[in-house]
């Protein structure tokens, strides 16, 4: 069975129809990748599969069980985790406190613990601590887990969101343009994180990318996106020499 | 020129950091001694210095208010604050710095529990010795601290949460109310409610009990409020609790069981001193343990990025109708104390006067921080008392302090700060 199945899901916002019958069979542990020019309806996909959105037509089913309906926070606990285009950070708490927060479906001391300050509470905002600390590790920032995060620079705003997202435990992470707008430098660290994740939590991945050279050397599976309709979808050769992607990007060639 | 101003700007810096040197070994339990030592030194040469000085008796708050009526005794005034507060303030803890912080250090590690309880109770002392002076300074110090629970929960909606809430007043209202009704029906024989239901020596050990009652009232009102008005984001809960707050008002003005716009009076004397400071404490305790918990840091995820929170994992509704009903309960609380210290309730006391206070000294003290509502809750409330010989300007003064640091600190004095008290007892390192 399918880790996550999508089954003729279209959206409409009004009179748009922003997403067009689009299906997707993903399995643990892939890599995938969804491009397409701007406006093509790829984020619209990701906030209609986290919950953000719920979908006009079509079922989404995470292993074999439909999530449409459920609040965005079911979905992220039920394994879904994703980051954003535009990082949403929270701008007034420190990296670590991002980190633990993203743990708050795990807290299980409840009211009591948080007025009152038992053992129970100290016991599981340590452990969860400690595994936010492993995390900052993993992504290389632990050293500035006490910092603001407004005081980050863009990269490693970006290192924070991706560890934020891994604390939420995901089975598939999603990952909305992982590296617009970084540096050459901070594209390899961020492709090498890609990677170290997937390898170490053995998770399946989806991402939006605009930068080719990304999605042709991590993804296994492309789909191109153009006005909300899939029209191609394949291995990275496949895509790159398919006409109607190049015609998608590039224009039709007119010969006068 | 240029060059002796740098100069001269260098000698100041050193002067200025070598007094912050001298004193950066001064542990708080040492600033306690020597306030203690100040407020002793007032209760046993207060009033032969005060005759020796010529003033007609001891300054109340400070001396504010005899400096604002009779400007003729201002230097006698600065010679008393000099010689009963600032000197000693200054001395004592210069001189058992050291001493004081080996002690701090001691009972740090020997049990941090213990080390709290000793602040707290030297605290107590102070407050108590400066209280019993006058039955002015009491009534003024309660009002104080039943303002800075108010702002505290006041700060959860506010500043952790960062929505706009009036209905604060309603809350303490409905606290105050439930409260009085519960001690009067209960425990005081009275013309409104009849003769008491239970002995009236179990009163005083019930009391909590009718606090918590009030708490829970006004924590029922809120949800009124907070069911509709937390499906969106914006200005709804404004609205919507402004309206609440002027909805509860008129109920109570015109509800004949509670005497409508006469308001109730007799209730029985059970909030002295050592009540009121207990559930300030508890009321700090509790909030602070709440706001400092991944549970509470979820109000600052819903305030900086909702759509963020909700992506990992928290429950954003439930969080924010959590922690208003939190807030609520607290002002009950506070009102239900309130009551008590007055004696008399009426509800044109909890009107838009009221709401005004509270918002500036939760936007004065600061957003999101415990340290700023104690500070701004203090600050404005024994202000509010230390100018009122000025009568009318006094409202010009206080606003126009709020727009001075609005302008130059628009998150308040001391915002986005965490209240940390195991940092606050801990002995001052060496530099």
């Amino acid at each position: 069975m399918p880790l996550l199945q999508i089954n003729n899901m279209s959206h409409d916002f009004g009179g748009l129809r922003a997403v067009n019958n689009y299906n997707l069979e993903t399995e643990p542990g892939q890599i995938r990748g969804l491009i397409g020019p701007n406006g093509a309806g790829k984020t619209t996909i990701f906030n209609l599969i986290t919950g953000i959105y719920r979908p006009t037509e079509g079922d989404i089913l995470l292993n074999g069980q439909s999530i449409v309906g459920l609040k965005p926070y079911q979905i992220a606990a039920e394994g879904l985790g994703r980051t954003f285009q535009n990082l949403r950070l929270w701008r007034h708490m420190s990296v670590l406190d991002h980190v633990k927060m993203a743990q708050y479906s795990k807290i299980s001391y409840g009211l009591i613990g948080a007025f009152f300050g038992t053992p129970k509470r100290r016991k599981e905002e340590a452990e969860i601590e400690e595994k936010a600390y492993s995390l900052l590790k993993l992504v290389g920032m632990a050293n500035l887990a006490d910092q603001l995060i407004v005081n980050l620079p863009y990269g490693d705003q970006r290192r924070v969101e991706m560890a934020r997202a891994l604390a939420t435990e995901p089975r598939i992470l999603f990952l909305d343009e992982p590296t617009a707008g970084m540096n050459p430098e901070e594209l390899i660290q961020m492709m090498e994180i890609i990677r170290r994740v997937h390898s170490e939590f053995g998770l399946a991945i989806f991402l939006i990318e605009h930068r080719l050279k990304v999605v042709m050397e991590l993804c296994e599976i492309i789909q191109t996106l153009v006005f909300g309709e899939v029209i191609a979808e394949g291995s990275a050769e496949e895509i790159q020499n398919d006409p109607k992607v190049i015609e998608a990007y590039l224009g039709k060639e007119t010969i006068l | 020129m240029v060059e002796t101003n740098s100069s001269n700007s260098a000698a100041n810096k050193t002067l200025a950091n070598r007094i912050r040197d001298s004193f950066s070994q001064v542990p708080l339990l040492a600033w306690f001694c020597g306030i203690l030592v100040a407020v002793l030194l007032e209760r046993f040469v207060g009033d032969p210095l005060t005759e020796l000085l010529g003033l007609p008796k001891i300054p109340a708050l400070f001396g504010a208010v005899t400096v604002l009526k009779k400007p003729l005794l201002i230097p006698g005034t600065l010679a008393f604050l000099l010689l009963i507060y600032i000197l000693p303030i200054i001395i004592v803890p210069r001189l058992c710095g050291p001493v004081l912080n080996r002690l701090a250090g001691w009972l740090f590690k020997v049990s941090p529990a213990v080390s709290v309880a000793i602040h707290l109770g030297l605290l107590y002392g102070i407050l108590h010795l400066w209280a019993d002076i006058s039955g002015y300074r009491l009534l003024t110090l309660k009002l104080t601290l039943i303002a800075v629970i108010v702002t505290l929960s006041l700060n959860v909606i506010n500043g952790y949460m960062g929505e706009f809430s009036c209905s604060h007043p309603g809350f303490m209202a409905l606290g105050a109310y439930a409260a009085s009704i519960f001690t009067l029906l209960f425990f005081v024989d009275d013309k409104v409610f009849g003769s008491a239901l239970l002995p009236e020596f179990l009163g005083p050990f019930l009391f909590p009990v009718a606090l918590i009652f009030g708490g829970l009232v006004a924590a029922i009102g809120a949800i009124a409020i907070a069911v509709p008005s937390f499906r969106t984001r914006g200005d709804y809960l404004a609205i919507i609790s402004l309206a609440f707050m002027f909805i509860i008002k008129s109920v109570i003005e015109n509800l004949e069981f509670v005497r409508g716009p006469r308001g109730l009076s007799s209730q029985p004397n059970y909030v002295d001193l050592p009540t009121m400071f207990i559930w300030t404490v508890a009321a700090v305790w509790i909030i602070n343990n709440f706001v400092r918990s991944t549970t509470g840091k979820a109000l600052n995820a819903v305030r900086d990025d909702e759509m963020a929170a909700d992506a990992m994992t928290v429950n954003t509704r439930r969080t924010k109708i959590v922690a208003f009903l939190f807030a609520a309960f607290w002002a009950g609380v506070a009102g239900g104390l309130f009551a008590h210290v007055l004696r008399y309730v009426n509800p044109s006391t909890f009107g838009i006067q009221k709401l005004a206070e509270v918002l500036a000294m939760v936007y004065f003290g600061g957003l999101n921080s415990i340290y700023g509502s104690i500070v701004g809750a203090v600050s404005l409330s024994l202000l509010g008392e230390a100018l009122r010989p000025l009568e009318i300007f006094k409202w010009i003064i206080i606003p126009l302090l709020l727009i001075l640091v609005m302008i130059f600190r628009p998150t308040g004095l001391i915002a986005f700060k965490e209240f940390n008290v195991m940092n606050l007892i801990r002995p001052k390192e060496k530099i």
